[in-house]
């Protein structure tokens, strides 16, 4: 419930806060009050990743005051944020991979037994009480990395809560969660909320916001654009808040920017790409995919049906068990990506940071890295050449970058997308295989690189979309193979395409559902 | 509800990571016992342990290092230079015999512990540094290490030459510290943070870990422990010899990494540690009992075993995240 009337636990007065040549935060007012469930959203670079870091003291205010129970507050350090009850979760899970999963939820307060040595079964026991009221039942003793992201994510959370939180600040959080996870999440929110926590959240699933938040403020370029209750603020109004951009434009346009029409891959066309029968043990169980030039196949279903492995072994970046992939009607040599690439085929991967860019690269650096053999000559490489290729996909893609030369990893998530995907498109490929690629990035970004996958397949592209955005693989799939615990489960084609039908073919036949049959038998 | 089980197999890759140098020196012991008969006598026995009590000592200060994440090459120069000192203070007593070596030891562990933690500068390097410096001093005091000095105290002489049951006290000693220092990096506030540190030093430090605290802790820890074995093994020779020490610090960390202690920081353990200094200890003397092998060959023996496990972490690692 919404509480003006009480006292706020964080408040931003006025904050300003400056980078060389930029003015991030510009008099920004925000008040975070217990018990309530505040939405902070944006576009990339609108400021939300500096706000956060105000309030938990990674960087000072040029300008403004930081307000923390009524009282001036300067945060020196993370630490000191920390002390004052203000919590942080990250987008990127912040513990300890190889330290016990008891031991990284209790570090620094274990319970001590004689002599003050730490008490192990009784750390035990209450590491596994904690978990257990966020929905995760596993053996405490096991490192943390053998758990699964959701699983690391909630630990992350318990933790975050039982250092006495009064501030628990989540940037995007369910970022890597599943369905059943994000149910776990925000039953936990609730619950945070009802104890008088105050919750900030940040994301750019507008469904979350909607379910979970009570007020939300909108930053656009470093201002608030907008604060108020969000029940009863339109969705599209929201977005239109967010781009800055006339209501009516953005209701013609939709939510993504994919065309309405669906993509005419002549039927009688032999497939770009065939895979028959993948298999791996585990892993995936006689997968069969073709993506015809021209067609947008979408792969649907939960994280870990196998969507990303089929992609991989796709290009052969993961060792099979059985199966072939075939290029028009050519088997590929397995397990190797130069083969995969030279038969025009190309991969832009789930995590952009470990599998895609070179951080301490340019961006031309970055689009020419995969381009360089088919552009050199007895292995030297015109660098006339390159900067004629890297002009025409930055100018293409609408790549927002100070010069060429600047360094990649100082663009924002969207445009080190784009960059990742005119690296591939550079080296001419016959299909595409795109895994997540609008994942993290803002909603401005995210329906350009949707717009551009649509250009792409006009000009003959086969692409293969995963995502686990449905909407994103409604509207920009011609075709859709739902996976589940890596097998083929059903085909959507035409007016089967819809959002329900997915839920209802990756629902269907599972095992919850087989025994509720059984059941309902007897 | 999220549940998750461990899988048999990664239960037992993770027992072979923390006890596979265990298993490996049983495994020896059993070989060696029934291919020699001189081999499972008490003798053998006794002299494979006191011989490798004082590497066991300097070992178990680098275990807490190693899993900090990071590495300490002085430790070698350091048990020379402990050795030195504690002969020349020996002629003022016992007391001194321990104070001076611990004393500089100490000194020269919380200068490096400080330069590591408080400009992020590589310990690779730091500890290089002292290394050859600590070594230099050591000439300096030694007149180019011409002078010995001899223990003349006999209280501090049997403090190395002392026998309890056929075994000399430096192996009790060494025995005393390792149940001291597993204590420690188990069941306290200051283990756990040796090992997040060396887990995710960033994440660490989110999660109020001192982490600056406790690196200087861990050197001066490392330093100390090398300056006492050195001061030990002064007390067993009765005298300063001034040519020890050289590469001691890399057997050290071999017997670290064999112990299954990770050399990227964040796992690993005293026990392993124990296992890989006695491992070390019984190839060395199951080469001396084939007979007509040199000892270089213990050299190319341990070397190729050292190899071996760093395969095998790295294979182990795998399958557990792959599970």
């Amino acid at each position: 419930m919404r509480r003006t009337d009480l006292e706020a636990v964080l408040e931003a007065k006025g904050i300003s806060k400056r980078f060389p040549g930029v003015l991030a935060l510009d008099g920004v007012h925000l008040a975070l009050l217990p018990g309530e469930v505040h939405a902070l959203v944006g576009e990339n670079g609108a400021g939300k990743s500096t706000l956060i870091k105000v309030f938990t003291g990674v960087y000072h205010p040029d300008g403004g005051e930081l307000r923390h129970l009524g009282a001036p507050a300067a945060f020196g350090t993370p630490l000191d944020a920390q002390r004052a009850g203000i919590s942080t979760i990250y987008q990127e899970v912040n513990l300890v991979p190889m330290m016990s999963v008891a031991r990284n939820l209790l570090l620094g307060r274990e319970p001590r037994g004689r002599f003050g040595v730490i008490d192990a079964t009784r750390m035990y026991a209450e590491a596994a009480r904690i978990l257990s009221g966020y929905g995760v039942e596993t053996d405490v003793r096991r490192p943390l990395r053998t758990l699964g992201i959701g699983a690391q994510q909630m630990v992350a959370l318990a933790r975050a809560v039982a250092v006495d939180a009064r501030v628990v600040i989540m940037d995007e959080p369910t970022s890597s969660l599943e369905p059943r996870e994000v149910e776990t999440l925000f039953g936990v929110i609730r619950r945070l909320r009802d104890e008088g926590i105050a919750v900030m959240y940040v994301s750019h699933r507008l469904d979350e916001l909607y379910q979970v938040c009570d007020r939300v403020t909108v930053l656009r370029d470093g201002r608030v654009a907008h604060t108020g209750p969000l029940a009863g603020l339109d969705r599209l109004k929201l977005i239109s808040l967010m781009l800055g951009r006339d209501l009516n434009e953005v209701k013609a346009g939709g939510l993504t920017r994919f065309s309405r029409d669906r993509h005419r891959a002549a039927d009688g066309q032999p497939p770009a790409v065939e895979a028959r029968g993948l298999t791996r043990r585990h892993v995936l169980d006689g997968i069969d995919v073709s993506v015809r030039p021209g067609e947008v196949v979408g792969l649907g279903g939960l994280l870990g049906a196998g969507r990303t492995e089929t992609a991989k072994a796709i290009v052969g970046a993961m060792p099979l068990d059985g199966g072939q992939v075939l290029v028009a009607g050519l088997p590929l040599r397995g397990g190797s990506t130069t083969a995969a690439i030279r038969a025009g085929i190309s991969l832009l991967p789930e995590d952009r940071k470990a599998e895609g860019i070179v951080p301490t690269l340019s961006v031309r650096e970055n689009i020419a890295l995969a381009a360089l053999p088919s552009l050199a000559r007895a292995g030297v490489v015109s660098d006339a050449k390159i900067d004629r290729m890297v002009e025409i996909f930055m100018r293409r893609l609408r790549i927002k970058a100070a010069s060429p030369n600047q360094l990649v990893s100082e663009l924002s998530g969207g445009n080190q997308q784009k960059v990742l995907l005119a690296r591939w498109l550079a080296v001419r490929p016959k299909v595409l295989l795109l895994d997540e690629p609008t994942r993290g990035i803002d909603v401005g970004a995210k329906a350009e690189v949707q717009a551009l996958i649509d250009e792409l397949a006009a000009e003959g592209l086969g692409v293969l979309l995963i995502s686990s955005d449905l909407e994103e693989l409604v509207e920009g799939a011609d075709r859709i193979l739902v996976l589940r615990e890596g097998a083929v489960v059903g085909e959507l084609t035409g007016d089967q395409v819809t959002e329900e039908r997915i839920m209802a073919t990756i629902a269907e036949q599972s095992d919850d559902m087989v025994t509720i049959a059984e059941r309902s038998d007897d | 509800m999220i549940s998750v089980a461990s899988s048999r197999r990664e239960q037992a890759s993770r027992v072979l990571q923390q006890h596979g140098a265990l298993m490996v020196l049983a495994l020896l012991v059993i070989v060696g016992s029934l291919a020699f008969d001189s081999f499972a006598t008490a003798g053998n026995a006794a002299s494979v342990v006191v011989s490798s009590s004082f590497l066991a000592i300097i070992a178990i200060g680098m275990t807490f290092v190693i899993i900090s994440g990071g590495i300490d090459l002085s430790v070698g120069s350091l048990f020379v230079l402990g050795g030195v000192l504690a002969a020349y203070g020996s002629q003022y007593g016992l007391l001194m015999a321990l104070a001076l070596p611990l004393g500089a030891c100490g000194v020269v562990g919380l200068l490096q512990g400080l330069v590591i933690a408080r400009t992020g500068m590589a310990p690779f390097i730091v500890t290089l540094a002292g290394l050859l410096g600590v070594r230099g001093l050591m000439l300096a005091i030694s007149q180019e290490g011409a002078t010995t000095y001899l223990v003349k105290n006999p209280a501090f002489a049997s403090l190395g030459q002392g026998e309890l049951l056929g075994l000399t006290y430096p192996v009790y000693i060494t025995a005393a510290l390792a149940l001291v220092a597993m204590v420690l990096l188990q069941r306290t506030g200051f283990g756990q943070n040796v090992y997040a540190i060396g887990g995710n030093e960033q994440a660490a430090a989110l999660m109020g870990v001192p982490v600056a605290r406790t690196k200087v802790t861990v050197y001066v820890m490392s330093a100390l422990l090398a300056g006492l074995a050195g001061a030990l093994n002064a007390a067993r020779l009765s005298s300063g010899v001034t040519i020890l020490g050289i590469g001691l610090e890399l057997d050290a960390i071999a017997a670290v990494v064999i112990g299954g202690t990770l050399l990227t920081g964040g796992a690993g353990g005293i026990t392993g540690t124990v296992a890989g200094v006695l491992l070390l200890g019984v190839i060395q003397s199951l080469i001396n009992q084939v007979g007509n092998l040199t000892s270089a060959f213990q050299q190319v023996v341990s070397g190729a075993f050292l190899a071996l496990v760093v395969v095998a972490q790295r294979l182990l690692s795998k399958a557990q995240r792959l599970s």
